[in-house]
């Protein structure tokens, strides 16, 4: 088995009295794609927001290449390889499409791989490049979506983040997200996907997790979840 | 009037309006980023030009690098400002940041009275060829306007490059609709809001310099009206926007002038022209001129 890129270790996270996240352990293999899947409120935001450093109620450890993050600074973090796209976009309406790709690029200082790699996000998204000069507030839903994953990719991660790509979008633009997640994928880049969408996330995954408030209650091969009895019933609407 | 005292006018106008401008930006950023109104901004601008003044009376140094020197002070208290007294209160309600900086603005105005004493000095340190004046048929004009004048459109020019043409300026733009986000793309967040107090406070104390080398007063209370003018034009323009804080500086400018110039009976009230249009302004746009992002922040 390959190295352990990312690794939760009894990751607890609390909003004032409430427990959202109870002690979970993830374990993100490096060139996989991870997914985390669940219902609303089981807890799939908030851990991949305290990998980020967004949240300041958490315990537990947070180790990326085998060194503890949980206690860095969201941006010290995004250098050291790790980027989201984040629940909802996020999109900075008052910039354009291109300064939106330039920000993911932020904090890099090798022009080059900024220009490549910008070149690499346009060529995974075509519809980007028509609407370089558009304020990013006036894309559809899914040029958003996007522009979002294209943004995260600017930043060159070795971990690529996703927080629900699939929320609102037509189920042809649903494809489009998630065969670019697996181009993502053949580029040697580790991700870890959250979704509500189970089918689509196991189909691609080859490692799950489900998680139900707060808790893992099943773990396994992408597939193997796929399959299992009590994900179909639960998550896949399909009654055995 | 004639075209001689319109001319005239039109350049006072550009040059009190500028001066608002250059103040206005710095309100208008802070509230873009933080939702604060930084009623500090004015005092800072005062210190600004005490240190100035200082630097000249007391260290005897050359004019222009005292000028520098207050500038540069007052982006440092600008920085200190806002790391005390606002980046505590960075999460906690929106009231208490803004009580903090209505006590932050009396704290500095007083500190300065017991610092450089309640009495009005005069700020007499430029050279004196800017009190030369030049006659263009019936169109005079001091040296000193030209040497604001020019200051205020190198600054403005400036600060819309810095903003729309470098990473630190679209880091600047994007930190104002989402803070989180923005630290997500790599970005010290507090390094982008320090900067912005720093340069805030150094345009507000080039405009209060130049305020003082035109009305050559200097005392504790002088950045109250420039400030409360600037955030007028701030607002007119649509606060959060720094485009909006120019174009607002400049009408409010003008329009003080150039009412002044038709009805000079009407002299006294000049300030209240300021309130007057920022009231039937907001009537018809009550966001001010300029639109801002707003509905992304959480």
């Amino acid at each position: 088995m390959s190295e352990v890129l990312l690794k939760l270790e009894k990751l607890n996270v609390y909003y004032g009295a409430i427990h959202a996240v109870k002690g979970i352990n993830i374990n993100v293999f490096k060139g996989e794609i991870t997914t985390l899947i669940g219902a609303n409120g089981a807890g799939k935001t908030s851990t991949l927001n305290s990998i980020m450093g967004l949240l300041k109620g958490i315990k537990g450890k947070i180790f990326y290449k085998s060194r503890d993050i949980s206690h860095l600074r969201t941006d010290a973090i995004v250098k050291l390889g790790i980027s989201l796209s984040p629940e909802g976009r996020r999109i900075f309406p008052n910039l354009t499409v291109d300064e939106n790709l330039r920000m993911g690029a932020y904090f890099r200082k090798d022009i080059n791989g900024i220009k490549s790699d910008r070149k690499w996000v346009l060529e995974l998204f075509p519809v980007l490049k028509e609407r370089l000069k558009q304020m990013g507030g006036t894309l559809s839903g899914g040029e958003q979506q996007m522009l979002a994953i294209g943004r995260a990719l600017m930043a060159n991660p070795d971990i690529l983040m996703l927080d629900e790509p699939s929320l609102g979008l037509a189920p042809l633009i649903v494809k489009e997200v998630f065969d670019v997640i697996k181009k993502v994928k053949s580029e040697g880049k580790t991700v870890l996907l959250v979704e509500q969408n189970a089918a689509a996330a196991l189909s691609i995954a080859d490692h799950g997790y489900v998680l139900e408030t707060g808790n893992i209650v099943l773990e396994g091969k992408g597939k193997e979840l796929l399959a299992n009895d009590e994900v179909r019933q639960a998550y896949l609407g399909i009654t055995v | 009037m004639s075209s001689s005292n319109l001319i005239q006018d039109i350049i006072n106008g550009l040059l009190l309006g500028g001066l608002y401008a250059l103040i206005a930006i710095g309100y208008t950023m802070v509230y873009g980023i933080l939702r604060l109104i930084n009623f500090a901004h004015g005092d800072i601008l005062m210190w600004g030009v005490y240190f100035a003044l200082y630097a000249v009376v007391a260290l005897s140094m050359p004019w222009w690098i005292a000028f520098v020197i207050g500038i540069a002070l007052a982006g440092l208290l600008g920085f200190t400002v806002e790391k005390v007294a606002y980046k505590p209160l960075r999460s906690a309600p929106r009231i208490s940041s803004l009580i903090t900086a209505i006590g932050m603005s009396f704290f500095l105005e007083s500190l300065a009275v017991v610092v450089w004493g309640g009495i009005p000095k005069s700020f007499n340190i430029y050279p004196k060829f800017f009190n030369r004046t030049l006659i263009f048929g019936h169109v005079r004009i001091q040296m000193l306007t030209f040497f604001i004048l020019g200051v205020t459109f190198i600054l403005l020019l400036a600060v819309l490059w810095l903003l729309y043409r470098t990473n630190t300026g679209t880091a600047m733009r994007a930190i104002a609709t989402d803070i989180p986000t923005t630290s997500l793309m790599g970005a010290n967040v507090n390094n982008i809001i320090s900067l912005t107090f720093i340069i805030g406070s150094m345009l507000a104390a080039t405009s209060g310099i130049m305020w003082a080398m035109r009305y050559p007063q200097v005392q504790p209370y002088m950045g109250f009206v420039p400030g409360m003018k600037a955030f007028i034009a701030a607002v007119i323009g649509g606060i959060g926007s720094v485009p909006g804080a120019l174009v607002g500086g400049f009408l409010l400018g003008m329009t003080e002038i150039i009412v002044v110039g038709l009805f000079p009976n009407l002299a006294g009230y000049r300030d209240a022209f300021a309130y007057v249009i920022l009231i039937v302004l907001l009537m018809f746009r009550p966001t001010g001129i300029f639109r801002v992002y707003s509905e992304q922040k959480v």
